[in-house]
């Protein structure tokens, strides 16, 4: 008999044990370990897949900012650019304005420094000639410049017309001692000439008047007489001015007149 | 020259008989048991592994993509009794390589309880899966005329297995011991090999037939209802 009964029986015996004993030392702790690795890399997977999932995040963020970086930077080059042609122009504008300002002043200055100019030629001119006479009538007619002048202003005392005498006549009616009238020259008078002025004019007018004598420079040689608003006067510079009135050909007629 | 190793006997005590199937299993079982220590003892769940690490995963994870082929939905369920069949058989084919060793499976009684262990187990199986009135109605299908026909295929498919794997085995061992005597050294060498390949495939064979057994008797009516006709060969 091929079969041993017995035998079966404990077989079968050790095919249970062994399945138990494959189980617990074979089986389980050979799949406890594959799914403890899948865990693993299934975990791994995930923070993989959720790593690449941040990564485009990011990358779609930075995109986003890297775009609205640059419309900022060209909107922002478009202001400055913007800005800078306002500017330019403002300053270009204030230049011009302070161009004109510049330009205006420059001339404004340049007028006035032309009329200092003439007045200094007109002073200079005045001082010239008044040398020049006071030098031509010391040497030639042994006559002072002041001795003339107060023969010229005597003179143009008697020559004057009826209206200027008359209303002369009426401001020196009221003068007194405590109220003199004024008159002025450039240079002091000697007592003989102020007699002499007083004299002609008490002659003119037909009674005594109170004079007071002032010396002043600015008249270049010259004297006159004021009160009450009227004044008569003669100087180099109303000499001159009376000159500088007349047209250059009637100077030149009257120098040719005085030529032939 | 020993037909079975039944009849080694090292002791006996009136029926209790320690016989050479009886030890050599144990031995089988030892060296199993001892290995899957060892080995398992040691498992990691990095990417870096022994060679013996990736050698039993290899092994468990195929015998589970099997299981799963034959159409068990749940490997793991069925891994323990499945795998260790395969294991065991597997492990006695290779152990004919041993000089003086008698591979338990060459023994009919061996071969004859595992047989029984995989009729017995196909009800259990059927029976959890389905319930113990869904599993008996198996035996009515398609028709109660069939009753009879499926206990005699019951029966006769357990004799099936218990004879196949004990033919094949004892007539390997049985060969490969005639060739060593009458023979030189080259020619057993290369029956034992043959011997080998052919046990690992008879390994196979009874695993994959157990399975399928199961897969049957696990197999809701429905489900049989719903399957293709599958030709007879």
């Amino acid at each position: 008999m091929l079969i041993d009964w017995f035998t079966v029986g404990a077989q079968v015996l050790n095919f249970i044990i062994l399945v138990w004993l494959m189980k617990r030392f074979l089986y389980q702790p050979v799949l406890n370990a594959i799914a403890a690795r899948e865990q693993k890399i299934a975990a791994a997977l995930a923070d993989a897949a959720n790593t690449k999932a941040e990564a485009h995040k990011q990358k779609s963020d930075f995109k986003q900012k890297n775009l609205a970086f640059e419309q900022q930077r060209t909107d922002l080059l478009q202001q400055a650019t913007d800005s800078a042609a306002a500017e330019g122009e403002r300053l270009r504008t204030e230049a011009t304005q302070a161009a004109d300002k510049a330009s205006a002043a420059r001339a404004k200055a340049l007028s006035t420094d032309t009329q200092h100019l003439h007045a200094e030629i007109v002073r200079q001119t005045q001082q010239q000639v008044f040398d020049i006479a006071r030098r031509v009538l010391s040497d030639l007619a042994n006559t002072s410049l002041e001795q003339r002048t107060s023969d010229v202003f005597i003179q143009r005392l008697q020559n004057a017309d009826g209206e200027t005498l008359a209303s002369l006549s009426k401001a020196l009616t009221d003068t007194s001692e405590s109220n003199p009238a004024l008159l002025r020259s450039a240079f002091i008078l000697p007592a003989a000439q102020q007699m002499a002025i007083q004299t002609a004019l008490e002659n003119k007018i037909g009674h005594s008047i109170a004079l007071r004598f002032e010396t002043t420079p600015d008249l270049i040689a010259g004297i006159e007489i004021s009160v009450q608003g009227q004044k008569l006067a003669w100087s180099i510079a109303d000499y001159l001015s009376a000159l500088s009135s007349i047209p250059p050909t009637a100077h030149a007629k009257s120098d040719a007149t005085e030529a032939a | 020259m020993r037909m079975t190793p039944d009849t080694w006997i090292f002791w006996q005590y009136g029926v209790f008989t320690l016989n050479a199937t009886i030890v050599f299993t144990w031995v089988l079982m030892a060296v199993l048991t001892l290995g899957a220590f060892l080995i398992t003892r040691r498992l990691t769940t990095d990417h870096e592994r022994t060679s013996w690490q990736n050698l039993l995963e290899i092994v468990v994870t195929s015998i589970m993509g099997q299981i799963k082929d034959v159409g068990l939905k749940n490997p793991h369920h069925y891994l323990g009794f499945l795998g260790t069949l395969f294991l065991f058989v597997a492990a006695a084919a290779l152990s004919t390589m041993i000089p003086g060793f008698e591979p338990p499976t060459a023994s009919l009684s061996t071969t004859v309880a595992l047989a029984l262990c995989v009729l017995v187990s196909v009800p259990l199986f059927g029976i959890s899966s389905q319930g113990l009135l869904g599993y008996l109605k198996t035996y009515i299908q398609p028709t109660p005329l069939m009753l009879p026909f499926n206990l005699i295929s019951e029966a006769s498919r357990t004799m099936a297995l218990a004879v196949r794997l004990f033919g094949n085995m004892m007539s390997g061992a049985m060969i490969i011991a005639i060739l060593l005597a009458i023979t030189p050294f080259f020619f057993p060498i290369v029956m034992t090999l043959l011997g080998l390949l052919t046990g690992m495939v008879q390994a196979y064979i009874f695993t994959i037939l157990a399975a399928v057994y199961i897969a049957a008797a696990t197999r809701s009516s429905k489900a049989v209802k719903a399957l293709p006709p599958t030709p007879v060969t």
